[in-house]
């Protein structure tokens, strides 16, 4: 019980530390899922019954407690689990939004985006959205974001946030190769949302589709709905399955949506759906999203649509912008530069 | 010469000499022998059932502890067996309400034959297709939360999501299904009391006759109930698998996203439920000397029940494939040609031979009262429904829109055992059924043979009229 209370505790910092603004904390549970407001940077916990058991009535403790009978298995689940991420996150939490120098002719890109990032991140969350714009053409097929993706998120073999698919075009020997990054589209009409039974995705107002782990039950619906393949399942592999031990690499905390979960045995987000979240936790900390930084050509773009400001804003108005499979009507917040 | 016809005599739906008592006496004695002369025969399909149980179990204690990556799935084919066997056993049990509800309501009387054993098979085909879901979930033990429950985790359904139906359609059924049975079964457990030996028997069956006496009060009542509860059970036999065929339908993926699929599924089931009522009678009828009670007319017309849903799911076979042409989107066309000539295109073919082409031969009344052919015709249909559930999820999924995440769908050996371990659970329920329960109505048989009389009489009085030649009153005037 003393273990599962510090463990409140550090999770009640993680969620003070990633609530964007007043206005959402009051939010309750449900209305989170239900994507309309404020909505859902952090996936809601089982609460637990905070009042002492003496202070309430004797019927209404036997409420409590049938209530949470069929909760208990999950709360024993989750309890019993040693994370060993207070220093991670609070190491997170301590982060402020870095100073930036003034613009510069001539400064890389990125620098322009972390402005772009700081600006959008003192608006209130409901007028952001966030897209992200990959110039095909400056692309070479180095898989760097997937790696970097791969890292930041710490992703179990099978899971890929953001593959980058490849394509030989042309015959013999006239062929040239393609590639397409294809992070999760964050669509406006994301149809995984309405096919998931249990209310455990949904779309933040900041246009980022969330999963809720602890909600999520597995049945990997999201995942066949997905017309662009963008969710993966995690089936509880490890890179070092048939090592004689289990690598330290495989037990890192993914800090996921601010939430420092270690994959053992069958926790989540073992048996989830897992998807690309435009690496949550960072952009709310001021940070780009990791295959952005990565990117050694520079072909990622991300940013805040609304903002006309905004370097995204500029290239998406650019003639030559796509998006995958618009006769599917999703409204894709993926643009490609072809 | 057409009124003579008329009266020719019927193919017998219940063999000749039989008598109430001789019906009451051939049935309720299997249920009611002695435990130490239980025949060698059930002792060993019993035995071999619940091996196959027990695999299940073995298959299902491994999942739970290793989770959904023992099966073949990967991130293209996040659905597999599990999906396939959940709608194929949900299938299967379709015929059980088809046979005792909709028939009944159509006053199809042969039906009270095969009624009972067919509803035994719905119960326990949505026993195992129940599980499956479950079993699928990579979190199976929050399966619960799929129900709408008030709880302090502020969890609640989705009512967008087809799967939430799902719950709800395959509760509804399965509730129905088995108040429909045990209500059925009332009548008969109080004739099973009165003609019990031993006084455990009595009591037992005492118990589950809720103090039937068969008085006039208890019959229309009966009645009443039973009429009602096939009321209830017939827009199950259509909303339930509409409903299973709406978790694909509403995905965008070529291959699911039909408009057909509705209907296509609804005649499916029907067919793969009448393949494994014969499956499962012609042996039975066979072992337990029942011929007199599941007559050839009653194979003959769920032959034809079957050739009429096959032509039905033929049609849809055809129809997915014009749409996919006709649609012009190079994705649906694709899954066309990928199902025809694609790395799973044998059992797209083996599909067409199974479902469409061989049930072409119950047009022949030769085939349709060839017992052997039934026999084998019937586990060639429960393959191919089989595979068209394999074809629709897997083919569906493994080479969907971008070329760069096709991936195949191998199925590991517990993808095998949880299917294969699933006829277990099947099996032995079904072996405790024939043992301990009537599987033949006992009552209804008894009025079926009541009414044959009537009409029988009816029959040979209009022929002694005819043969006479006496003139018609109509024609005298």
């Amino acid at each position: 019980m003393e273990k599962y209370a510090r463990q409140r505790e550090v999770w009640d910092r993680m969620a003070d530390a990633f609530q964007p603004t007043e206005s959402q904390t009051s939010v309750e549970p449900l209305a989170d899922r239900s994507g309309k407001a404020g909505v859902g940077t952090q996936p809601t916990p089982p609460k637990a019954q905070a009042t002492p058991i003496n202070l309430v009535g004797r019927r209404e403790a036997l409420q409590h407690m049938t209530q949470n009978v069929l909760a208990g298995l999950t709360l024993a689940l989750w309890s019993s689990q040693p994370r060993a991420v207070e220093a991670a996150a609070s190491e997170l939490e301590a982060l402020e939004l870095p100073e930036l120098p003034p613009p510069q002719p001539g400064e890389d890109v990125l620098m322009r985006m972390m402005r772009d990032l700081q600006r959008a991140l003192a608006k209130p969350k409901e007028q952001r959205h966030w897209v992200m714009v990959i110039d095909l053409r400056k692309c070479v097929g180095c898989h760097a974001c997937t790696i970097a993706c791969v890292t930041e998120n710490a992703l179990p073999p099978g899971v890929l946030y953001r593959p980058v698919m490849e394509e030989e075009v042309g015959t013999y020997p006239h062929v040239a190769r393609r590639f397409l990054p294809r992070p999760c589209l964050q669509c406006g009409n994301p149809p995984c949302v309405p096919v998931c039974p249990v209310h455990a995705t949904w779309k933040g107002a900041d246009g980022i589709v969330v999963i809720d782990y602890d909600a999520c039950i597995g049945c990997r619906y999201c995942i066949t709905a997905c017309p662009y393949g963008a969710r993966s399942f995690d089936f509880g592999e490890h890179h070092s399955d048939n090592a004689p031990h289990r690598a330290e690499y495989d037990m890192v905390a993914s800090p996921e949506y601010g939430q420092f979960r270690q994959r053992q045995g069958q926790q989540s987000p073992v048996g989830n759906a897992r998807k690309c979240h435009f690496c949550k936790h960072r952009i709310e900390k001021g940070m780009l999203p990791q295959c952005v930084t990565t990117c050694i050509g520079r072909a990622t773009f991300f940013g805040d649509a609304n903002d006309s400001a905004n370097l995204v804003s500029e290239l998406i108005a650019s003639p030559n912008v796509m998006r995958l499979k618009e006769e599917l009507g999703t409204e894709p917040s993926a643009y490609y530069l072809v | 010469m057409q009124r003579y016809e008329q009266i020719e005599p019927m193919e017998p739906i219940i063999g000749p000499g039989q008598t109430y008592a001789t019906i009451t006496e051939r049935i309720s004695s299997i249920p009611l022998t002695d435990l130490r002369q239980t025949p060698r025969g059930w002792l060993v399909g019993f035995a071999i059932s619940f091996s196959f149980l027990m695999l299940f179990l073995i298959s299902i204690l491994w999942l739970f502890a290793r989770g959904t990556g023992i099966w073949g799935l990967n991130i293209p084919v996040a659905w597999g067996f599990a999906i396939i066997n959940f709608v194929w056993w949900i299938g299967i049990g379709h015929a059980g309400t088809l046979i005792s509800a909709v028939l009944l309501l159509f006053q199809q009387s042969w039906r009270n034959s095969i009624n009972r054993f067919a509803e035994a098979m719905t119960l326990f085909a949505v026993a195992c297709a129940g599980l499956f879901p479950i079993l699928h979930l990579g979190r199976p033990w929050l399966f619960y939360w799929l129900i709408p429950y008030p709880n302090t985790l502020g969890m609640w359904p989705q009512f967008r999501s087809p799967l939430a139906w799902d719950v709800f359609a395959i509760s509804t059924y399965a509730t129905v299904s088995l108040l429909f049975w045990l209500v059925g079964l009332i009548p008969d457990f109080a004739i099973l009391r009165d003609r019990a030996a031993g006084k455990l028997q009595r009591q037992i069956f005492g118990l589950l006759s809720l103090g039937w006496r068969s008085s006039s009060r208890h019959w229309h009542r009966y009645e009443m109930a039973y009429l009602i509860l096939a009321a209830l059970s017939t827009p199950l036999v259509v909303s339930v698998h509409s409903i299973v065929s709406l978790d694909f339908a509403v995905s965008q993926l070529p291959g699911w996203h039909v408009t057909i699929f509705p209907p296509y599924f609804v005649a499916g089931a029907v067919f793969s439920g009448f393949a494994m009522v014969l499956t499962l009678t012609i042996p039975i009828r066979k072992w337990y000397n029942l011929e007199d009670f599941i007559t050839m007319k009653h194979l003959d017309n769920m032959a034809k029940v079957m050739l009429v849903t096959g032509s039905i799911v033929f049609y849809g076979y055809l129809m997915e494939l014009f749409y996919g042409w006709y649609s012009a989107s190079a994705f649906e066309q694709f899954m066309v040609l990928n199902r025809m000539i694609g790395p799973y295109a044998p059992f797209f073919w083996a599909l067409i031979v199974c479902n469409g082409i061989i049930p072409q031969l119950l047009w022949f009344k030769f085939f349709r009262q060839n017992i052997p052919f039934l026999f084998v015709f019937s586990i060639i249909v429960n393959i191919g429904m089989w595979l068209e559930r394999f074809v629709i999820v897997v083919i569906s999924l493994h080479r969907e829109f971008l070329p760069s995440s096709w991936d195949m769908y191998t199925p590991t050996f517990w993808d095998w055992s949880l299917y294969i371990g699933s006829f277990g659970l099947f099996f032995t329920l079904l072996f405790l059924f024939i043992r301990f329960l009537p599987m033949i109505n006992i009552f209804e048989m008894s009025m079926l043979q009541f009414s044959e009389n009537e009409k029988a009489h009816g029959r040979e009085a209009r022929r002694v009229q005819l043969a006479g030649d006496t003139p018609e009153p109509a024609e005298m005037a």
